[in-house]
């Protein structure tokens, strides 16, 4: 057949006749001394040994099976279950409850234990300027391009935390178990939209005997500075006391060795958005456990 | 007369001027071909022409960015269908809605892919940055795209919000409301917000009234969710996704070493 190109693709020839041997069953590289894959990492210079197929058709047709499998279903899906449109916009009728669409739940639900200030604007600024940092928080070496757990364990926990256990669950929480009023309900319990709980929270320096305004602000901000301390310290003895020779762990010398690659910056940071991830279920503690409203009570914010 | 031969006529098709104009290379499978169907074709051409065998296997890709990507061009192409019977004002969106979905040939079916490929579109995002955080994808020398990453995941999530607002029922209204809401508590921006009277901020000009076009939502608010919606938002999201797409293809899929 002629060829249009006129052989003007010399490095595409030469890759093919690189990954000629590879075309058709696609075999296994050619084993290195003994036969198994190297596990020592080689750089790219050892091309010799690369592991590669070709993307026409390996990776097409996956692409293009996969989408016409999504294709279908969202399709099937369309056709059986149709998008919901309530009555016409009015906003002199409010609805009980106003929900946010559903992957915001998480947050709403956060309003009942945080002014909005924080729960709607601040939490989530948090969590989408944390999400950017974690590449450069995250120093391990270790656990880059594959599963593994043991490698990474404390980084996977956190991230576990953050994404299932607290933005996830929160959105079930918002969409299934809440009702009018905000209310908790159990899913098939009759929504009364009447129902009143009775609101006998108080604040933190009010439960402590402070009545003076001064003193009670004075002694909140002592409360959220010494969180932040003691967690901090905590925070730094734990790491500092990471056992040398871990096998799992990318630096032999422990958490002296960790903390000497970490830096004051990398270690405040993380420790600052960790602290404020888990400030969140303390605060959570507090109100089911204590009834506690806010912690801080000023004349400009309360948390 | 004579014979009508099919390969003949099919040769003088294939051979012709025309046809090789546009098909640069036949379809036989040689390893030649296979590179150029990826390197001659624009689209293909996102991928490189060889990829490490791991990048092809679904357990370890969940192939969660790509369903994105595809659930996104769904809510294009049903985006713009569902644009040429909408009216972006409050006399006639509603009205518009009804119409589409009882009058309109397939208006149902646009208008329910559409928003079933949303909601799918922002659990395929969070499931495919759950994937990347797992095989720790961010890591050097992918820091930069992961951050990318996260801007798509909040234009996402824009883009989805701006649209809850435009069917104008009871149900997107209070939505948006809730969610709107919360700027009014922004810090400094929001009349409620802490610290507000430092730059004199009120219901009327803060940080809602910028997102409302006025004190509470109402005609303004569906016009401004409309543009962003169907043209602010996309057109970020895809520059974004340009630099998201093309990082991959500079950096490779990660892998182990």
């Amino acid at each position: 057949m002629a060829d249009p190109t006129g052989g003007n693709v010399p490095s595409m020839k030469m890759q093919a006749a690189g990954g000629g041997a590879a075309a058709r069953s696609a075999p296994k590289p050619a084993p290195a001394a003994g036969g198994k894959r190297i596990e020592v990492p080689i750089k790219k210079a050892g091309s010799g040994i690369e592991d590669k197929l070709h993307t026409w058709p390996f990776l097409v047709r996956s692409e293009f099976l996969m989408s016409v499998a999504v294709i279908v279903i969202l399709a099937v899906w369309s056709l059986t279950i149709n998008a919901p449109l309530e009555g016409p916009a009015n906003t002199t009728r409010t609805p009980n409850p106003s929900k946010a669409p559903w992957y915001f739940l998480g947050l709403q639900e956060m309003l009942v234990f945080f002014d909005p200030w924080y729960a709607g604007v601040v939490l989530p600024s948090f969590v989408i300027v944390g999400l950017m940092l974690i590449p450069y928080l995250d120093i391990n070496p270790k656990g880059n391009g594959y599963y593994t757990f043991r490698e990474r364990k404390y980084e996977i926990l956190t991230f576990l935390l953050g994404f299932q256990v607290l933005w996830v669950s929160f959105i079930i929480i918002g969409t299934f178990f809440r009702g009018p009023g905000w209310n908790w309900f159990w899913p098939g319990q009759v929504w009364d939209p009447h129902l009143v709980e009775s609101l006998t929270n108080v604040d933190l320096p009010y439960l402590f005997g402070f009545r003076d305004y001064t003193a009670s602000a004075l002694f909140g901000l002592s409360c959220i500075v010494a969180y932040f301390v003691v967690g901090y310290v905590l925070f730094y003895m734990w790491v500092r006391a990471r056992p040398a020779n871990d096998p799992w762990s990318s630096f032999p010398g422990g958490g002296k060795e960790l903390l000497e690659h970490w830096g004051p910056v990398r270690f405040g940071i993380t420790g600052f958005l960790f602290l404020a991830m888990i400030g969140v279920l303390v605060k959570m503690a507090l109100r089911h456990a204590l009834n506690i409203k806010y912690i801080m009570v000023t004349p400009w914010i309360n948390i | 007369m004579a014979k009508f031969d099919l390969q003949e006529v099919k040769r003088q098709i294939v051979e012709s001027q025309a046809w090789q104009s546009i098909f640069r290379h036949g379809y036989e499978d040689t390893p030649r071909n296979r590179i150029l169907m990826v390197s001659g074709n624009i689209w293909l051409h996102l991928h490189p022409s060889k990829v490490q065998r791991h990048a092809t296997r679904l357990r370890f890709t969940w192939c969660m960015g790509g369903i994105t990507f595809l659930l996104f061009l769904v809510t294009v192409i049903t985006g713009i269908y569902l644009m040429f019977y909408y009216r972006p004002t409050a006399e006639y969106a509603y009205a518009d809605m009804k119409y589409l979905e009882f009058d309109m040939p397939f208006g149902m079916l646009m208008r329910n892919m559409h928003r079933w490929a949303a909601h799918g579109m922002v659990i395929a995002v969070w499931l495919h940055m759950f994937r990347v955080f797992m095989t720790g994808s961010y890591k050097p020398p992918r820091e930069f795209n992961w951050v990318v990453g996260v801007i798509l995941l909040v234009l996402t999530l824009l883009l989805s919000f701006t649209g809850y607002l435009l069917p104008w029922d009871q149900l997107s209204i209070w939505a948006v409301t809730v969610g709107s809401n919360m700027a009014r508590a922004t810090p400094l921006l929001g009349h409620e917000g802490p610290f507000h009277e430092v730059l004199g901020v009120n219901p009327i000009y803060d940080a809602r009234a910028f997102l409302f076009g006025g004190s509470e939502i109402g005609p303004h608010t569906l016009l401004r969710f409309y543009i962003l919606h169907c043209i602010f938002f996309p057109l970020l999201a895809s520059l974004f996704m340009a630099v998201h797409f093309w990082r991959i293809r500079r950096d490779g899929i990660s892998g182990p070493l």
